[in-house]
């Protein structure tokens, strides 16, 4: 701590240099914690999958249907404690842009296939009573300000009822939160007996994909087999997998989010891997003399090196602190899409990453400038003042 | 056993000493087999012609190069066998430095300049505070700790320089060109501030200096030229 005047004193030196660097780093970091969120929102899902669960959906693909009887079947494989149905509505409400996900689902098999998602015992009740009833998470129901008692119409993009019209009323009865932080609450469940019954007869029997429960995650890879092969040469083949690896798959649709995201931040940080360094190269030359003297009244090459790296990792760490803070903040006051993403917010561990990466740029953009500086021979140094 | 005695009544003994420097594929001989004895409490004139290797032979004896051959003993320890790290710690212990050019810190004040030193010390803040108090007032500076070398005229830049060369109370003091670039006036003052320095605080000092002026101050000058070492101005 004695050092730290000499080495704040020292970025203090050119003050419009160091706070423009100073500036491009707080914007990388605040775009680093923005793409942080923006990533845990598109593939978040995949960290809050459930462990003891799986997917079973139609071999050929997600949208080809699977008769409601395999539930049955599939509760009588070994190793499957239970197995219940959804099916991919795909409805907006009033307008095409607000789109969100709801699914018919039976209710009590659901809420015991999902204790993630923390319901009210009232609410349940009032679901299980109501045949049009729907329940909606928290962060949907805050986007449209809806609330218990509400008759919402939701169109389908997919689905008609038996007299043709595409929009479907749903009493919402409940409103659900997150167990945990990531949990996505956008979603709308509604009852399937009331959709079976209300939608066109060619369809009726067929759901979109089951979640199963296996008793012991450690053989869910068995148990996925046991069910592909329950269903093999049948009208309506399977392809069960983890529910993260489903998850996955989805958020795939729109590209490999993570390795997207990892370019920019690449980019960015390479980009300001060069400012810095050319910062410090400057900032070490400018004060060769300065160097000199102090290696003269008794500085190590050690303590110069530490010097020069103590002051990089100042402005880096600075720069990150403010980056991150600001980004937390502004990540803080909510969803920028008003409630299109599933989730938003800036993750501890993103933010204890950002960190690291701050103290990382700075060690990486001085360690050639403090060699350099700690090759200076006093004497020459001296002569350089 | 004091440093006297320890080196055989010499604070500095540099014996049989050759710099050899090399600029392509050109050697330059800078000194050539020059001895010289400086008594603990010695006030010591280095005189000679731009390029004879006054600087260098101060730079050999403060421990900032070495001896292409020869030993330098100083305080009774052999410093040009020295690793690089513990000739460092034998600097901040022993040597402080005087340049011609102050060689001051522009971001610093004038009392964290003289602080800089003892930051390699144990001493606490208040300690530190303590001794630097008293090496600016030493120097006659007190009333210009706060400012900053930018705003200190030439003469005030070497009181802060000199109080940062003594602040440890080292063993010896180097001055090199230590009233070069200042005017008569503030050239005597720093001159005077030497001198009192050697006869009333015992401080044993090595001035390199073109000035007679200056050399006159001192107990003893000695001559350098072609690298090597005399009692008489080179003719």
């Amino acid at each position: 701590m004695k050092f730290f005047h000499l080495i704040w004193s020292n970025l203090k030196r050119k003050k419009l240099r160091t706070s423009l660097t100073l500036l491009s780093i707080v914007v990388a970091f605040v775009l680093f914690g923005f793409l942080s969120s923006i990533q845990q929102a598109l593939v978040g899902g995949v960290a809050m999958a459930g462990a003891d669960r799986l997917i079973v959906r139609h071999k050929v693909s997600i949208i080809q249907l699977l008769p409601e009887s395999y539930k049955a079947r599939m509760e009588r494989i070994p190793g499957v404690t239970l197995a219940t149905h959804q099916t991919w509505f795909g409805g907006i409400y009033q307008d095409p842009k607000n789109f969100f996900m709801q699914n018919p689902v039976v209710p009590e098999e659901f809420l015991a296939m999902h204790p993630e998602l923390v319901l009210s015992p009232e609410q349940k009740e009032a679901w299980l009573k109501t045949r049009t009833g729907a329940i909606v998470g928290r962060k949907t129901a805050d986007r449209f300000h809806w609330k218990i008692g509400d008759k919402v119409p939701i169109q389908s993009t997919i689905w008609s009822t038996a007299a043709g019209n595409r929009t479907w009323e749903f009493d919402i009865v409940g409103i659900y939160d997150g167990e945990k932080k990531g949990t996505d609450t956008t979603p709308l469940f509604f009852r399937y007996d009331y959709f079976d019954e209300a939608r066109q007869p060619g369809a009726k029997g067929l759901v979109g994909w089951y979640t199963i429960r296996v008793k012991d995650p450690a053989q869910a890879v068995e148990v996925a087999k046991l069910v592909d092969q329950e269903f093999e040469n049948s009208a309506a083949e399977t392809k069960t997998e983890p529910e993260g690896a489903f998850v996955q798959a989805w958020a795939s649709q729109i590209g490999n989010i993570v390795l997207i995201v990892a370019a920019i931040l690449g980019a960015v940080f390479f980009t300001i891997l060069l400012v810095t360094g050319n910062t410090m190269a400057q900032a070490v030359r400018e004060r060769t003399g300065e160097l000199g003297v102090l290696k003269a009244i008794g500085f190590t090459n050690g303590q110069i090196v530490g010097l020069v790296l103590a002051e990089s990792c100042l402005l880096t760490v600075l720069g990150g602190i403010l980056g991150l803070g600001l980004a937390w903040l502004v990540i803080s006051r909510g969803d920028p899409t008003s409630g299109l993403l599933p989730m938003f917010f800036f993750p501890t561990r993103d933010l204890l990453i950002g960190l690291g990466l701050s103290a990382a740029l700075g060690l990486v953009t001085g360690i050639f400038p403090a060699l350099q500086a700690m090759r200076l021979r006093v004497a020459d140094a001296l002569r350089r003042m | 056993m004091n440093e006297n005695q320890s080196n055989n009544g010499a604070l500095v003994r540099v014996e049989n000493v050759g710099k050899i420097f090399h600029r392509g594929s050109e050697d330059i001989h800078v000194l050539a087999d020059l001895h010289l004895q400086v008594p603990a409490g010695e006030f010591l004139a280095l005189m000679g012609p731009s390029g004879s290797g006054k600087t260098t032979l101060l730079n050999l004896i403060g421990g900032l190069d070495r001896p292409t051959k020869g030993s330098v003993v100083v305080a009774g320890e052999r410093i040009d066998q020295l690793s690089d790290r513990t000739l460092a710690a034998w600097r901040a212990r022993h040597v402080g430095f005087v340049f011609q050019l102050y060689n001051l810190m522009p971001v610093l004040t004038a009392e964290r300049n003289v602080e800089l030193p003892l930051l390699l010390t144990h001493l606490s803040k208040a300690d530190r505070k303590k001794h630097v108090d008293a090496a600016l007032a030493m120097v006659g500076l007190s009333h210009r700790a706060k400012h900053y070398p930018r705003t200190l005229s030439g003469g005030e830049q070497q009181r802060a320089g000199i109080a940062r060369g003594i602040v440890t109370d080292p063993t010896l003091l180097l001055c090199d060109e230590p009233t070069g670039d200042l005017d008569r006036k503030a050239g005597n003052e720093i001159l005077d501030l030497l001198q009192a320095l050697n006869r009333e605080h015992g401080k044993t000092i090595i001035m390199v200096t073109h000035d007679p002026h200056a050399s006159a101050r001192a107990s003893r000058t000695v001559y350098l030229d072609k690298g090597q070492l005399s009692n008489e101005p080179v003719k």
